[in-house]
C-alpha cells in the first residue's frame, strides 16, 4: 500500500496503528468511522470547513522566508506560520473538524485531553463557535505551567477537570479522557488532539491538519518554483509534523526531519524521545512506538515542553520511522531554549517551546542542506503560554539580556 | 480451559451460579497476594481472576488503579504473577484466570506468556484492551498452548459483535454491566436485563457479569440473570484496608463467604 493512502481498513500503519480499546469503545469508534468518510466526501461538510478555515481561523496561514534566522543557523529557512492561526497553534485544525462531526453525529458534549493547553483552548474554542459542552482533562503540573491557557479556556466556558494520577501530564490527561468516555460514550464524543489513539484518529486528525503541508507545498512552489530539500517539524505525539509531512510524502527528493525532546538529555532517562529510544508497544488504543521499561510499564517522560511530554508518538511516524521515509532527531530543553530566544531575537517571532524544539535543530540541520537548498519548518505554534516556563528556565531574564 | 469449563459445567447442572473474584497479583505484595488468593478459593470463589498491573490501566477506577500501583511498587511484574499462580496451585483446583492489558503481555512475548500462563496453571487470560479485532495472534498463541481466551462485552455491544465474541470465548464471556470503568457502585444499571436478554439471544456461552457489583444483594440480584457474577473492586478495597498483614486473606475470604450466599440456589 503506498504511504500517501495509509491507513488500511482496519487503521494500520505497516506494522502500526490498529484499534486497542476496551469493547465498550468499539462501536462508537465504528460510528466516528462511518460518520467521518461520509463528511470526507460530504460537499456541503467540505464547504462548510473551508469556510471556517478562511474566515475564523485566518487560512491560508502565511510561508515566511526567515533570512536573519537563515543567517544565522546558515541555510535558506521558510517558516509555516501555523503561530498565526487564531488560537495560537495549529491545534484548531483538528478541533473545528472534529467538533464538525460531532455535531453532524448529534453528540451535544465534547471531551477532550491536552498538555500544553493549546488543544484545550482550540476544542473549547470549536465548542463555543458550534455550541457544544467541552470538558478538558489536564494533568495537575501542566495546569501549574500552563495557567494562561486554563485561563483562556474558562473564559470560552469549558471546565477544566485537574487530573492527579500517575506523573500528572498529558499521558495521565489522556487517560482520564478515555475512562470518561468509556463511561459517556452514548453522548460524547472526545476530540483527540494528535496523531494517535485507536482508529480512526490518527487518520482523522491527520487529515485534518494536513492543510498545513497542502497549503505550505503549493505556497513554497508558488515562490520558489521548486520544493524545499528539507522539511521539519517537532514531534510530541506528532500531530503538526504529520500535517505538514502528508503533502510531501510522494516527494521522493524532499528529506522529513521530525525533532523530538531529549528533556534534560536521552542519557538521563528524563526525556520524551520515543521514536529515537523507545520500542514498539501498545498505549491509548494504537501499536506504535513507546517509552516502556523491560516489563512493558509506561515509562514517566520529561520536557520543559507541556506539549511534547509524552510517552508515546503517533502510529504513522513509527511506521515512517521503520520505512525510513522520515528521519527522527532529538534536541534537549536547553537547546529548545536556546531556539527559541534565536527566533525572537533574529526575526521578532516568539516561538511555543514545543516549535523551538524544531528550531534549535536548524543548526545541526544546516550542514547537511545541500547547497542552494531549502528547509522549510512548521512554527506550530506562539509562545505567549510559555513566558512564565522560559523566564524562570533563563534565570529571571537575565539571559535574555545577554544577546546570543 | 477444560478445568475451567468443566467446573461451570458442574455448577450449571448443580443449578448454583459461579462467583468469579477479581484481585490484584502482587497487591499488596507478591506473597501476601499468594496467601489471599488461597483464602479466597477456599472461602467459595469459583474462579478466581488474578490482575497482572499495567501502568496505564484505562478500563479501571480508582479501586483497581490504585491496587495496581501498590503491586507495581511491590515489584510485580508478569513472571511474578505467574510465579503467585504456581504458588496457589499447590493447595488448590480453583480455575485461575489472568486479567491484564495487552502491554505487558507483548513485552513479555504473546507466545511466550500462553505457553508459560497454562505451565504455571492458569486457565485463561483476559486482556482488556485486546478486542477480537486485533486477537488474531493472540487466539492461535494461547490455542496452541491450551490456555483460554475471554474478551469482553459491554452494553454498547452490537447483535453481530456479541455473536463474534461468544464465538471467541473458551469458557464463558465477560459481560461488562455498565458503560464505564470498574469499581463499586451504589446500584445496579437498570438496563442490565434486558442487556442480558440481548447477550443471551446471540450465544449459548455462559455469561459472567461483572463492573460495579460489590454486595452480597447485587450478587443475588445479578446471579438472577447471569451464569457468573463477578466482584473485583470491593474485593480489593477489602485487601486494601487490611494493608500488608495476614487479616487481608481473613478479611477477603470473609467478603467471599457473604458473596457466595447469593450465588447459591439452595
Amino acid at each position: 500500500m503506498p504511504d500517501a493512502v495509509m491507513p488500511d481498513a482496519r487503521g494500520h500503519f505497516g506494522a502500526f496503528g490498529g484499534r486497542y480499546v476496551p469493547e465498550t469503545l468499539v462501536p462508537a469508534l465504528d460510528e466516528l468511522l462511518a460518520t467521518y468518510l461520509a463528511c470526507r466526501e460530504d460537499a456541503a461538510f467540505l464547504a462548510q470547513l473551508t469556510d471556517i478555515q478562511r474566515d475564523y481561523v485566518g487560512r491560508p496561514t502565511p510561508l515566511y522566508h526567515a533570512r536573519r534566522l537563515g543567517d544565522k543557523v546558515g541555510c535558506d529557512v521558510y517558516l509555516k506560520r501555523e503561530d498565526l492561526c487564531h488560537t495560537g497553534a495549529h491545534k484548531i485544525n483538528n478541533a473545528l473538524g472534529q467538533a464538525l462531526v460531532a455535531k453532524r453525529m448529534g453528540k451535544p458534549r465534547v471531551i477532550a485531553e491536552t498538555g500544553a493547553g493549546q488543544h484545550g483552548v482550540a476544542t473549547a474554542t470549536a465548542c463555543a463557535l458550534l455550541d457544544l459542552r467541552c470538558d478538558v482533562y489536564m494533568g495537575e503540573e501542566d495546569i501549574r505551567r500552563q495557567a494562561l491557557n486554563v485561563h483562556r479556556m474558562h473564559l470560552l466556558g469549558a471546565r477544566v477537570l485537574p487530573v492527579t494520577s500517575g506523573t500528572r501530564t498529558l499521558k495521565d490527561a489522556t487517560n482520564e479522557a478515555m475512562r470518561d468516555w468509556v463511561a459517556n460514550v452514548r453522548d460524547t464524543h472526545y476530540i483527540v488532539g494528535s496523531v494517535v489513539g485507536p482508529h480512526p484518529f490518527p487518520m482523522i486528525v491527520r487529515d485534518f491538519q494536513s492543510i498545513i503541508g497542502r497549503e505550505a507545498r503549493a505556497q513554497f512552489a508558488e515562490a520558489m518554483g521548486s520544493l524545499p530539500s528539507v522539511v521539519t517539524a517537532c514531534v510530541g505525539g506528532g500531530s503538526n509534523a504529520m500535517g505538514m509531512f502528508h503533502a510531501f510524502v510522494p516527494d521522493a527528493g524532499v528529506r522529513l526531519v521530525g525533532v523530538e525532546a531529549a528533556g534534560r538529555g536521552v542519557e538521563t532517562g528524563e526525556h520524551c524521545a520515543t521514536l529515537s529510544v523507545g520500542r514498539p508497544g501498545v498505549l491509548h488504543g494504537s501499536r506504535s512506538y513507546l517509552l516502556q521499561d523491560g516489563d512493558g510499564q509506561v515509562l514517566p517522560s520529561h520536557s520543559i515542553s507541556a506539549g511534547l511530554d509524552y510517552p508515546g508518538v503517533g502510529p504513522e511516524h513509527s511506521h515512517m520511522k521503520e520505512t525510513g521515509r522520515a528521519e527522527y532527531v532529538s534536541v534537549t530543553d536547553d537547546e529548545a531554549l536556546v531556539g527559541f530566544q534565536m527566533l525572537a531575537r533574529t526575526e521578532g517571532i516568539i516561538p511555543a517551546l514545543e516549535s523551538s524544539h524544531a528550531i534549535a535543530n536548524l543548526t545541526s540541520l544546516a550542514p547537511t542542506v545541500p547547497s542552494g537548498g531549502v528547509v522549510l519548518l512548521c512554527l506550530s505554534g506562539r509562545g505567549d503560554k510559555d513566558m512564565e516556563t522560559a523566564v524562570s528556565a533563563l534565570g529571571l531574564g537575565n539571559a535574555l539580556n545577554g544577546g546570543l | 480451559m477444560t478445568r475451567l469449563m468443566r467446573s461451570l459445567e458442574a455448577l450449571r447442572a448443580g443449578g448454583d451460579r459461579v462467583l468469579i473474584c477479581y484481585l490484584m497479583g502482587g497487591d499488596p505484595t507478591p506473597s501476601r497476594a499468594a496467601e489471599i488468593v488461597v483464602a479466597v478459593a477456599e472461602a467459595g470463589a469459583d474462579v478466581i481472576e488474578l490482575g497482572i498491573p499495567f501502568s496505564d490501566p484505562l478500563a479501571d477506577g480508582p479501586s483497581i488503579q490504585a491496587a495496581g500501583q501498590r503491586a507495581l511498587n511491590a515489584g510485580t511484574t508478569v513472571p511474578v504473577c505467574l510465579d503467585i499462580v504456581r504458588q496457589v496451585r499447590r493447595t488448590t483446583d480453583t480455575p485461575i484466570v489472568l486479567m491484564t492489558y495487552l502491554n505487558p503481555i507483548l513485552s513479555y512475548g504473546l507466545q511466550r506468556f500462553a505457553v508459560d500462563a497454562a505451565e504455571a496453571g492458569a486457565d485463561g487470560a483476559i486482556l482488556v484492551d485486546l478486542t477480537p479485532d486485533e486477537a488474531q495472534e493472540w487466539q492461535d498463541a494461547a490455542a496452541a498452548a491450551g490456555l483460554g481466551t475471554v474478551f469482553l462485552l459491554a452494553p454498547t455491544s452490537t447483535p453481530e459483535r456479541i455473536r463474534l465474541v461468544g464465538r471467541l470465548c473458551t469458557g464463558f464471556v465477560y459481560c461488562v454491566a455498565r458503560t464505564g470503568v470498574t469499581g463499586a457502585r451504589v446500584d445496579l444499571p437498570p438496563d442490565l436485563p434486558e442487556l442480558l436478554a440481548r447477550v443471551r439471544s446471540e450465544t449459548d456461552k455462559p455469561v459472567g457479569v461483572g463492573f460495579g457489583i460489590s454486595t452480597p444483594e447485587q450478587v443475588r440480584t445479578v446471579a438472577e440473570l447471569a451464569d457468573g457474577v463477578i466482584v473485583g473492586s470491593a474485593l480489593v478495597n477489602v485487601v486494601a484496608e487490611a494493608g500488608d498483614s495476614p487479616a487481608a486473606a481473613a478479611a477477603a475470604a470473609d467478603l467471599v463467604r457473604s458473596l457466595k450466599a447469593g450465588t447459591r440456589r439452595a
